[in-house]
């Protein structure tokens, strides 16, 4: 049964993830004053490069191959095994450790293709993400650690359930410190404004985009697919580990079907607050990232430090 | 037969043969021989170790053997995990040497190399079964000089050798002599040079003596350990040694620091005072991070495996840091978890450091430089070396599904519960050190992108690296080697659970029952779980059913040259550098590492407008050695010129200072 | 705040859409998807002007399903402007051939399609047709953005 629910819970998020990206999309442009496209077209646009054919570089080897399975792989078992509608799905394997280094997998994953092209700017992308990698695990492992110290266990389904049944147990100041400092890490480590800018043509200031401008046809397909994927993650992780109302805690069909309910509306919810953010910030240049990065660490570390002081 | 005895007599026996068949046979054999006679000494050392650590009991006295105390030997589980380490890093050297040392009978395959080989082997093996301060002080000190000689095998390659030999012994003899002092001065409060008299005495041996001898064993111990600041032979060393010795030093010598740290604190000292275990955790903690930013800048593949040893025995030190200080706290169910976290790393280190220092050793004797801005595109002249060594850098980033995760893991896990009656000291140091741990493993993953993907990816950068070709099969089967031994660790870790239990009841850390539990699929603490083996799969398997339905689903892949924006073929100048990959950590960390950059410029004669070349030129310093140790050494040279005149030639003047220095021992040993 | 203010007071800037033009034969093939990488074969900058304005909030063609990428690689259609000077003709064939099959090449304004003004120059080579298959030219000097845009939509078939 909890097979079935993880199961199901990867497909649900992977189905979802376009629609994430669609919403981010669609509320930017309606900010903007542009009419947008619809929810739907990320979808379209999958489809559609499914289709085609892809494209290696002669001088690429296995690692720009593999790289794009690699990814959504992780990506979807991550989806699977992590609390996002029902925290009993695989327990035991969702440790928050477990799920920071399958993401950090991928990343690198992904980092291993961009130097294998050849390119200047692969090798630029690669050496751009995992400098910011680099500040960023630590920020996503001590800030999601923080609140294992209070619930003395560092498995995500624990610490979901914790939050569910007691709810005043989130208004602490360790919770406060630790989300803002996973906000600014999700913002990091899925390439959105301040950090990275999803949406340019200008090389020079890609991170993300920059190792995967040699894709084409399903591999491009799957690096899309899993970035939108990992963003939904992330969001999921974010609002059920400080907002985890809704979240099922038993596997009866109601409770799955709140839970499902529940985790959308809080996704979508997240995800249109996050374009709207991007709207009013402009992204950093390279060398003052670092700083936003140490300043959430900083926030981690406090939060842990809180965590541990006040119990 | 006891079975410990037994596989260490044929351990030593090999070693023995190792030694005398490398001074008698041809070059066209020896190093085939000596190799495999390594090799076979390994072996039955890791039966010894396995033995030792599952509880088998062995001990041998020989009174005779050496002048005024003999030799004195014993096998308790701890020594037995490190001579399974010990011996396994040793098993495979073996093989890796056949094919390396070649048949030219020079550098690492001359006659005095291989005759050395099995002697630091042997000498490696003898440490950890010492049962005695003097046993182990002719161990250690045997270990010493066999790998200096070692080290030095090319110095008539390049001064660089030569410096690191001078460096490497200059640094060992002063931990030497802070082994020496600390431990016979132990040796004399307790009333024993044996162990078992040590630890009988430990109970009349004052705190302060006590803490001063830990210091000085620190000293000794954690120097050879690598560990920040006693460092600065680790780099030079590894990196000028060949690689099989770089090999054997990274991956076994170094542990056996720490098992001397081990040995000393909780075992002969009984476990001290808390702010010993600080001191080394803090010792730990800036070893790892130090380590691994000079390793994320290092363009020298070996400078920067070298300092990721530093950083990874920073590790270990932090964990058995806090194994002693939650000992103290009276949370034996943690410092179980903390001891058994550092030992399995200890492991984990000694299987996938193994793996990529033979992995460089491939590179560099095929391509002829260690410079990574210089490699590049060994994946299509030697795909078997880049799995095998990329294998290795996945473990050795402490990412799933690699091994070194693992260790992570239970030491995040150790780090979570200080207990109740932990105090203020360890309740603010346990997040700190998780900080610590997830910055390292961050910057770590970073290093290892860096020494993958501009060492074996794309073009390659040089002619050198152009005309690379793979290994000899004997190389190739002693990473393959390593590398099964670190998918092993990866994937069922709750094997070498039992054993760690022994070792942190041994040392009366905790009860048997109060260790972590395992299955041989789970590793199970206090409140959560790790299924190591369902994380290898898992990542596997969904990687290749990602792959096979989306070509199922899809159109055939198409080759195509890379897409250049239009500007014209891509050339390798093109490509990124290990330099340049590691720019943006190096602007972040430019007040730890103040890297030196020169720029020079040549102006054309008749204006100073134009110009006809510049030169940059950056170096990165080690800063520590910089501050601490070369102020040290200009002092100490100053020190010795103006000592200059004492060396007068005069006779009388010779035999009068020996009057005042035996005067001076009998007067200090005759008063109380 | 102010920002805010703005975006009140804005609101929505795209215009009405228009009739939707008729669907060509590719647009069974993208369904209502087009990324497309813009090439300037020598232009003299007017019809990127338009080009950009199409992808404005007023004109959005993004609402068709029709996006700008940032590599030949990305893109099912590349858009070329400017007769084909010799100085970008590789380029141009280049960056054709790095596109993924199946491909379209669109040629925006009249020097796509006949040189313009510039034919006959010294530097120019030929019409874009000289260099890489046209399928699809969209007329004028410059093409008006509604002229684009139809163009656009008759591929995606929205």
């Amino acid at each position: 049964m909890t097979v079935l629910v993880a199961l199901g819970q990867a497909v649900l998020l992977a189905v979802l993830a376009p629609h994430v990206l669609g919403i981010t999309r669609a509320v930017r442009a309606r900010l903007e004053g542009r009419a947008g496209h619809r929810l739907g077209q990320p979808w379209r646009d999958l489809r559609k490069l499914l289709r085609r054919s892809p494209t290696s570089p002669t001088d690429a080897s296995l690692f720009f191959v593999a790289a794009p399975p690699v990814l959504m792989a992780t990506s979807l078992l991550v989806a699977a095994a992590a609390p996002f509608v029902a925290t009993t799905s695989l327990a035991g394997e969702a440790d928050l450790i477990v799920v920071v280094g399958l993401l950090l997998l991928g990343t690198v994953a992904l980092a291993l293709a961009g130097l294998d092209t050849g390119t200047a700017f692969g090798g630029m992308g690669a050496s751009r993400e995992m400098t910011i990698a680099a500040l960023v695990e630590p920020t996503l492992l001590l800030s999601v650690f923080a609140l294992s110290v209070r619930v003395g266990s560092t498995d995500l389904a624990t610490i979901v359930t914790a939050g569910a049944t007691d709810p005043a147990s989130v208004f602490t100041p360790a919770s406060a410190l630790a989300a803002a400092a996973l906000a600014i890490a999700t913002l990091a480590e899925c390439g959105r404004v301040p950090v990275d800018n999803p949406s340019t043509h200008l090389e020079l200031t890609m991170v993300h985009e920059a190792m995967v401008l040699e894709y084409s046809g399903r591999d491009l397909a799957l690096v899309e697919w899993a970035s939108a994927l990992r963003l939904t993650i992330l969001l999921g992780l974010l609002a059920n580990l400080f907002a985890p109302w809704g979240v099922a805690t038993q596997l009866t069909p109601a409770a799955l079907a709140i839970g499902t309910a529940a985790f959308v509306a809080k996704v979508g919810g997240l995800a249109a607050i996050l374009a709207a953010g991007e709207v009013f910030a402009a992204k950093l240049r390279l060398f003052r990232v670092p700083e936003l990065l140490a300043g959430s660490f900083a926030l981690a570390l406090l939060a842990v430090l809180a965590a541990a002081v006040l119990g | 037969m006891n079975v410990v005895a037994a596989s260490l007599a044929a351990a030593g026996g090999c070693a023995v043969a190792g030694a005398v068949s490398a001074v008698l046979v041809g070059r066209s054999v020896r190093a085939a021989l000596v190799g495999l006679l390594t090799a076979l000494s390994g072996a039955a050392a890791v039966v010894a170790g396995a033995a030792a650590a599952n509880g088998a009991a062995w001990s041998l006295t020989a009174p005779y053997l050496l002048p005024l105390t003999g030799i004195e030997l014993a096998v308790d589980p701890l020594s037995g995990w490190f001579l399974l380490l010990v011996g396994a890093v040793t098993a495979v050297t073996g093989v890796y040497t056949i094919g390396y040392a070649g048949r030219q009978g020079e550098g690492p395959g001359s006659r005095p190399s291989l005759f050395l080989l099995p002697l630091f082997a042997a000498s490696l093996m003898l440490v950890p079964v010492a049962a005695s301060v003097p046993t182990l002080l002719v161990g250690w000190e045997l270990m010493a000089v066999t790998s200096l000689l070692l080290v030095v095998t090319e110095h008539r390659h390049a001064p660089a050798v030569r410096d690191a030999g001078v460096w490497y012994a200059a640094l060992t003899q002063l931990g030497f002599v802070a082994l020496l002092v600390g431990l016979l001065w132990l040796a004399a409060a307790a009333g024993g040079t044996s162990f078992a008299a040590i630890r009988a005495g430990a109970a009349d041996v004052d705190a302060v003596t006590a803490s001063v001898v830990f210091l000085l064993g620190l000293v000794g111990f954690a120097g050879k350990a690598g560990a920040v600041p006693l460092h600065p032979w680790l780099p030079r060393a590894h990196a000028e040694s060949p690689s099989h010795v770089s090999a054997l030093m990274s991956a076994a010598m170094v542990k056996l620091g720490v098992y001397g740290l081990l040995r000393l604190g909780f075992d002969l000292l009984g476990g001290g005072a808390r702010w010993w275990w600080l001191v080394l955790a803090a010792v730990g903690a800036v070893s790892a991070l130090y380590g691994i930013t000079q390793a994320a800048v290092a363009r020298d593949i070996k400078r920067m495996l070298a300092f990721s040893t530093s950083k990874n025995v920073g590790l270990i030190l932090l964990g058995v840091g806090f194994a002693g200080m939650y000992a103290q706290a009276g949370n034996p169910t943690a410092a179980a978890l903390a001891l058994g976290a550092a030992l399995l790393h200890a492991a984990n280190h000694s299987a996938f450091k193994a793996l990529l220092f033979a992995g460089a050793g491939s590179v560099v004797r095929a391509t002829g430089t260690r410079d990574m801005d210089r490699l590049g595109g060994l994946v299509r002249a030697m795909p078997a070396t880049t799995a095998l060594f990329a294998g290795g850098a996945l473990a050795a980033a402490a990412l799933p599904p690699g091994n070194g995760f693992v260790s992570e893991w239970l030491l995040l896990q150790s780090l979570l519960h200080p207990g109740p009656d932990a105090g203020a000291m360890l309740t603010i140091a346990a997040p700190i050190a998780v900080a610590v741990v997830a910055a390292t493993a961050g910057i770590g993953v970073a290093t290892y992108v860096k020494a993958v993907g501009t060492g074996f990816l794309a073009r390659p950068r040089s002619d050198r690296a152009a005309t690379a070709r793979e290994s000899p099969p004997s190389m190739v089967v002693a990473m393959v080697l390593a590398a099964l031994a670190c998918v092993a660790l990866a994937m069922v870790p709750g094997l070498t659970v039992p054993a760690l239990s022994r070792i942190t009841s041994d040392l009366r850390l905790a009860d048997p029952g109060e260790t972590f539990a395992a299955s041989t699929f789970a590793l199970r603490v206090e409140a959560a779980t790790l299924w190591p083996l369902w994380t290898v799969v898992g990542i596997v398997a969904g990687t290749a059913a990602v792959a096979v339905t989306a070509r199922a689903l899809g159109r055939a892949r198409r080759r195509a040259p890379a897409w250049d924006c239009g500007g014209g073929p891509l050339t390798e100048r093109m490509e990124y550098t290990a330099t340049s990959f590691a720019e943006p950590l190096q602007r972040i960390f430019d007040n730890v590492l103040a890297p030196e950059q020169d720029v020079d410029v040549t102006h054309v004669d008749e204006s100073r407008y134009h110009v006809t070349a510049i030169r940059f030129h950056q170096r990165i310093p080690d800063r520590v050695e910089n501050r601490l140790w070369q102020p040290l050494v200009t002092a100490l040279r100053s020190l010795g010129e103006r000592a200059r005149p004492l060396a007068s030639g005069s006779v009388h003047r010779y035999l009068g200072y020996m009057l005042v220095a035996l005067l001076a021992v009998l007067v200090v040993g005759v008063l109380p | 705040m102010g920002l805010i203010r703005r975006i009140v007071a804005t609101g929505r800037a795209a215009q009405k859409a228009p009739k939707r033009p008729e669907p060509l034969p590719p647009a069974r093939r993208l369904k209502r998807s087009l990324q497309i990488r813009h090439v300037d074969a020598g232009s003299c900058n007017g019809c990127e002007i338009e080009l950009g304005q199409a992808f404005s909030p007023v004109y959005d063609a993004e609402r068709y399903g029709a996006r700008l990428v940032a590599s030949p690689r990305h893109a099912d259609a590349i858009t070329v402007t400017g007769p084909v000077t010799v100085n970008m003709a590789e380029a141009l064939r280049t960056t054709y051939e790095a596109m993924p099959e199946p491909r379209l090449v669109i040629g925006i304004g009249d020097c796509a399609r006949n040189c313009g003004a510039f034919a006959g120059a010294h530097a120019v080579l030929g019409p874009v047709d000289d260099v890489v298959p046209v399928d699809l030219h969209v007329p004028g000097c410059p093409p008006e953005p509604d002229t684009i845009v139809a163009a656009l939509r008759g591929l995606t078939g929205r």
